[in-house]
């Protein structure tokens, strides 16, 4: 149940991207000059009809933030009281500041006349967002706490896989930074710098400079690098790891949404930055990332030993103490409980 | 495993850190000037007040202007089709060029006028597209709609303000402190809403109209540079020498 709780709101927090590239795109931004108020309402009071414009963006884009902030709220809550392992509690508090602080860019950005500085930072600290209820939900799958190996337990786990484990991280690292030039990109617009596509002014290198030009030439050279390294980390897995699902599925997954990401990047400046592909181009990007991430961490699962297979998914069927369990034996805190959970 | 949490605790706190760092310096860039103490009385004589006139022209034909889609707010769209009034022509004349006194005054100071200009918000487009004011002069931004905008100033030296305008009848008053030509406006709501104001310190300013006619009057006799700015064809500029009482007539010829 908590798992089914965490993957509805990593799947909320991919909507909630989605619909911050929609304001971006649409350059709605500013169309609600206030914040947290929409026009002097109180932002959940504010009258649809008034949604007119660049406010249905703009305003939407705050009601699901509300939304997911409030979920996130709710899960660290639910983590807190019922979670046993005490990373993934501390999991939880961190998607929960992170999310509080990615509201307070939010409004900031709006208040400040959107600062390219904190349009970025908001546009990257909403990836990081993501990548956390993304890993909430990864770990409180069952899977995860079995470790992958299957009911039938034909399948033991893997060893390590150092060199796996490797690339899968600096895979996931360089789409991160890729994404965090596709933000400077984006804010500081220079999405159309470089108005060809494949080519840049006709050549393959940009005969002319400036900023914007750079800024629109490392995205598309960290697009390359993002291609070869997903390349190496999945040709790895098809290699080595053929039989194993859960390194085998985020693998494929991960080429599917390869190719419609360079696909919607290409469409982005061909269609002059229409913008429910440019949006799809940023919900997209978010999901390689996360995807990527689901896939290192998988590769990385036998370091987590004391995550189980023991550690069942839900705290009910285990036998270690939560937080909550521990107040009610001990109220004044002075017992020692250490636990397996909390040194994982 | 807590290694994974610090790792996500940390490019959290660091992006945060970068952002608010980086918005402390944008805040700082805003001016800070207070507008200059305007004198009670116009320094030019009346006897010796000379007058330039002129008109502006269009050579070439224009591309026609731009079909407004309104779908997005269905009060606006239900007051009937409209196009982007970007080249407005009339008996082979120009309109809504702002045309200024850019040179020529010295250190002349001039009474700032007691009566505010509007900018209206109308028919989800902004009355006048074009217009001068003086610094320190009051404008008061109405909202005739029934529909919300708002009035998002894009300056370069004056302060930037984004304003809501949620009912109709709402006024918003402000001034500008620095002179600059040309400030922009725009609707964040209505994307074709679009407005241009000249902020100047002095009162030698004028939008073209009708035949793409101009008059600057009251001008003290001397040698000006007169610019001629239009939102899509750029400025040009003249020189231009008047006596005592003199009455001048200049032509700008813009090409598209």
């Amino acid at each position: 149940m908590r798992h089914l709780f965490a993957a509805l709101v990593a799947v909320a927090t991919g909507a909630l991207i989605f619909a911050g590239g929609l304001v971006t795109s649409t350059e709605s931004g500013l169309s609600v000059p206030d914040w947290p108020n929409t026009y002097g309402y109180f932002m959940f009071f504010f009258p649809i009809d008034k949604m007119v414009g660049g406010i249905f963006f703009e305003h939407t884009h705050r009601l699901i933030a509300s939304t997911v902030g409030f979920l996130i709220l709710v899960q660290a809550a639910w983590l807190w009281r019922s979670e046993p392992r005490r990373w993934v509690r501390r999991l939880g508090y961190v998607a929960l500041a992170a999310v509080i602080t990615q509201g307070i860019l939010g409004g900031i950005t709006v208040l400040w006349y959107l600062p390219d500085p904190i349009s970025i930072a908001h546009a990257s600290l909403a990836q990081i967002v993501f990548c956390l209820t993304m890993t909430i939900a990864l770990v409180t799958s069952s899977g995860w706490t079995r470790a992958y190996v299957q009911r039938s337990g034909r399948q033991t786990p893997s060893p390590d896989d150092l060199m796996l484990q490797r690339v899968a991280a600096v895979t996931t690292g360089l789409i991160y930074l890729q994404i965090v030039i596709g933000a400077t990109m984006r804010h500081t617009g220079a999405g159309l710098a470089i108005p060809d596509f494949p080519l840049m002014f006709g050549q393959l290198i940009p005969p002319h400079w400036d900023a914007k030009i750079a800024i629109h030439f490392a995205h598309r050279v960290g697009a390359l690098i993002v291609t070869l390294a997903i390349l190496a980390t999945t040709g790895h897995v098809l290699y080595h790891h053929r039989t194993r699902k859960e390194l085998l599925r985020p693998s494929l997954l991960l080429l599917v949404l390869l190719t419609a990401q360079i696909t919607l990047g290409a469409l982005t400046v061909l269609s002059q930055k229409q913008f429910v592909i440019n949006s799809l181009h940023v919900v997209t990007g978010a999901s390689v990332l996360v995807t990527s991430l689901v896939l290192t961490l998988r590769a990385h699962r036998a370091r987590f030993a004391a995550d189980g297979p023991h550690v069942s998914a839900d705290a009910e069927a285990s036998d270690l103490p939560t937080p909550l369990d521990r107040r009610r034996a001990d109220p004044s805190g002075s017992a020692a409980f250490r636990r397996a959970g909390d040194h994982a | 495993m807590d290694r994974i949490v610090r790792v996500f605790a940390a490019v959290a706190l660091c992006i945060a850190l970068a952002a608010c760092g980086g918005g402390a310096s944008e805040e700082s860039a805003a001016p800070k000037t207070a507008a200059p103490a305007a004198p009670a009385t116009n320094p030019v004589d009346p006897a010796t007040a000379s007058t330039i006139t002129g008109t502006i022209t269009l050579q070439g034909t224009p591309p026609p202007n731009p079909p407004i889609n309104m779908a997005s707010d269905p009060y606006c769209m239900k007051l009937g089709a409209a196009t982007t009034p970007t080249f407005i022509v009339s008996e082979g004349g120009l309109e809504n060029v702002f045309v200024y006194v850019k040179d020529g005054l010295g250190t002349l100071k001039f009474p700032v006028p007691s009566q505010p200009v509007v900018l209206d918000q109308k028919g989800c487009s902004y009355t006048p597209r074009v217009f001068g004011i003086q610094v320190g002069q009051s404008l008061d931004i109405v909202n005739s709609d029934e529909t919300l905008h708002n009035i998002h100033a894009l300056p370069m030296a004056n302060r930037e303000f984004n304003r809501g305008q949620a009912l109709q009848g709402m006024k918003y008053t402000t001034t500008f402190t620095t002179p600059e030509v040309m400030l922009p406006f725009k609707c964040d709501v209505h994307k074709w809403m679009n407005a241009w104001v000249g902020v100047l310190e002095h009162p030698f300013h004028a939008v073209s109209g009708k035949a793409g006619a101009f008059s600057l009057a009251g001008l003290p006799p001397g040698t000006y540079t007169i610019e001629a700015w239009h939102e899509k064809l750029g400025a040009q500029t003249q020189q231009v020498t008047i006596g005592p009482k003199e009455s001048k007539q200049i032509s700008f010829v813009f090409k598209v």
